[in-house]
């Protein structure tokens, strides 16, 4: 991707125009997720091409880079001897819930403070919304909206000043419209009662959401947020992911960095996995989770099961039965017709955990002797 | 930005603290002399201490020359050292840099903060000094204020209060540009580490340093270029004539200084990584 084509395209039409299109091309690619659904062994190419084509695709462009809010290459960053980031190409697409996993220490947090500019890389380039980055990062600054380790906020004064202050620190917005806007950034994550209570006062749930809030302030048109959900209970989780979810709905890009699997399993379409520093993996959700070609089979007869099915079972765990099968309702029929009993019969797809665990080695914070 | 942090000083209870800190000592002075009314002997004390026992009029000068060799220099680094590793600590440096405000533009932010600061701390010195002054000493007739014998050349000279006013203004500006010398120091040091204590005792080690190789004949050499060797050179504003030399090349060494350590928080800061 030229410089000059982004530049281009990143006037402010094409990013109205960017901006309406996000929902609707999230929708279809949902939808398509939808309709495939327990479609078999075909499952995996119709999701993976549903998953692949991202809102380029639709365009009928054939340059699949022509909508990355986010692309570095070769981004690595030493700390002295100790490298923190390595080599890293990242690739974040208009429209993403893009979800950076890895264990703590794995180099996330430094990745993504060099997207900000808070921290300068040792080699490699970085682009953000088709502006280079740290040169021109002051140009994107105000439309992004970050979470960087942990909310910051001035312990003596309310959530309400605190919001206020970092409003008029920068560029942007009227005098008169700050009330508003800090209202209105309160009230999406929660915080609509707080009162004069110094934020010192408040609990990590609050914080967190305060830092939220200060990142949603300019309603951003892409999100940065590393470990949002820190501190918070199931409930608050919930609640921001179904906050996210709408503001991605609505056009944003995020980019969610956790160390918790269930976090973006549960949120995410495309997946980065980080290792000691390097992006070991980076690829759609959908297309990490494919069947494993096998359909589980929970019976209470698991013996009449493996008996029938012979050589084709691979697995078997308790009462439940793996079986090497391009298609559950066929085999359901089949053990049906035999008389043997299933309480569940699903496809089975390889699992978020077990794909991380394909590609990472040990855990960065074990210390062997 | 600047408005901002300015919104922040003034919210800050320790501005207050600091501020009634420095007023509260040579108020506790004015009392005991009041109360005692014994003067310092000549050569020692603080300058003016016993020419206010028959003028109160001159306290303020009295009080500077107080507040000045230590207290003032060790609040301006605390709050300077505190400046940008403060923000730090606190995770809102990330933030503010992110909102985005540009490096440079913080640090000039942090910088008029800092000499609001000043301005602030001896105003507040000077009112409740010369309130003080004249509520335990009295005034002398409004013919004019005699400047006192222990640091004129010419004991019994008088002047108008216009014109004591007019020296007073000269003394201030020349403490905020000493004190400003102090806050870059501790600014640079504060660009560096991400402790405010470390920033603010690292200021203040460099400033005892000075203290004591100015006063040793061994290191008469580099006595010319301490930072802290004319700071008292503003009591020259109360001779008469003024005598300038010493202003002159304090006011000079403290520019310099100032312009130096600034560029170098400068260069520190907008090439740093902010990854505490």
């Amino acid at each position: 991707m030229t410089t000059k084509r982004t530049e281009e395209r990143i006037g402010p039409e094409e990013q109205a125009e960017a901006r309406i299109k996000a929902p609707k091309q999230q929708r279809s690619k949902a939808a398509k997720e939808q309709s495939s659904k327990g479609a078999g062994a075909k499952e995996h190419s119709a999701t993976d091409r549903a998953g692949r084509k991202g809102p380029s695709g639709e365009k009928g462009k054939s340059e699949p880079r022509e909508h990355s809010l986010i692309v570095t290459r070769g981004l690595t960053k030493r700390y002295g001897r100790i490298t923190a980031v390595d080599g890293v190409g990242l690739e974040v697409r208009e429209g993403d819930r893009y979800g950076l996993l890895g264990p703590n220490g794995s180099g996330k947090t430094t990745l993504v403070r060099m997207l900000l500019g808070l921290v300068f890389a040792t080699r490699g380039e970085i682009e953000v919304l088709g502006r280079p980055v740290p040169s021109r990062v002051r140009e994107v600054l105000p439309q992004i909206g970050a979470m960087v380790e942990g909310p910051g906020a001035y312990g003596h004064l309310s959530g309400r000043t605190n919001l206020k202050l970092f409003d008029a620190a920068g560029p942007g917005g009227g005098r008169r419209d700050r009330m508003r806007r800090v209202d209105a950034a309160l009230e999406r994550v929660g915080l609509a009662g707080v009162d004069r209570r110094p934020v010192r006062a408040y609990s990590l749930g609050m914080r967190q959401r305060l830092g939220l809030a200060g990142a949603l302030l300019r309603k951003p048109r892409l999100l940065v947020l590393d470990e949002p959900t820190n501190g918070l209970d199931p409930r608050g989780i919930r609640e921001v992911r179904d906050l996210l979810t709408e503001l991605n709905a609505e056009g944003t890009t995020v980019l969610l960095s956790s160390h918790l699997l269930g976090e973006i399993n549960a949120f995410c379409t495309r997946v980065g996995v980080m290792d000691r520093g390097r992006l070991v993996l980076q690829d759609d959700l959908a297309g990490l989770r494919r069947p494993t070609g096998r359909v589980l089979v929970s019976t209470p007869a698991p013996e009449r099961a493996v008996a029938l099915l012979d050589g084709r079972v691979e697995t078997r765990d308790g009462t439940t039965i793996g079986v090497r099968h391009a298609d559950a309702a066929a085999l359901n029929s089949e053990l049906v017709a035999a008389g043997i009993p299933v309480t569940e019969i699903t496809v089975e797809r390889r699992s978020l955990e077990q794909v991380v665990l394909d590609v990472t080695s040990t855990s960065s914070d074990r210390v062997d002797a | 930005m600047i408005t901002v942090e300015l919104a922040k000083l003034f919210r800050r209870p320790r501005t207050y603290v600091i501020t009634g800190l420095l007023c509260a000592l040579p108020f506790i002075v004015a009392v005991f002399l009041a109360t005692t009314r014994v003067p310092p002997p000549p050569g020692q004390g603080g300058a003016f201490l016993s020419a206010v026992l028959s003028n109160g009029a001159l306290y303020p000068a009295a009080a500077m020359a107080l507040v000045m060799p230590v207290f003032l220099p060790v609040s301006v680094a605390v709050l300077a050292g505190d400046a940008v590793a403060g923000e730090a600590t606190a995770g809102t440096l990330r933030y503010l840099l992110v909102r985005p405000v540009g490096r440079t533009r913080l640090l000039v932010a942090k910088l008029v903060s800092l000499v609001v600061f000043v301005l602030f701390a001896i105003v507040a010195v000077l009112v409740t000094a010369y309130v003080t002054g004249l509520a335990l000493f009295g005034s002398e007739p409004s013919a004019g204020v005699a400047l006192p014998a222990d640091v004129t050349s010419l004991s019994g000279v008088t002047i108008t209060p216009a014109g004591l006013a007019l020296r007073m203004a000269g003394t201030v500006a020349y403490i905020v540009i000493s004190m400003l010398s102090v806050a870059a120091i501790a600014l640079f040091l504060s660009t560096v580490t991400d402790s405010g204590l470390g920033a603010a005792m690292g200021a203040l080690a460099v400033l005892v340093t000075s203290q004591v190789l100015a006063t040793l004949d061994a290191a008469a050499a580099v006595r010319p270029y301490l930072p802290t060797r004319y700071w008292l050179a503003w009591i020259d504003f109360f001779r008469d004539p003024v005598l300038w030399r010493d202003i002159e090349r304090g006011a000079g060494i403290q520019l310099v200084y100032l312009g130096a350590l600034l560029l170098a928080a400068w260069a520190a800061f907008v090439t740093r990584d902010v990854a505490n």
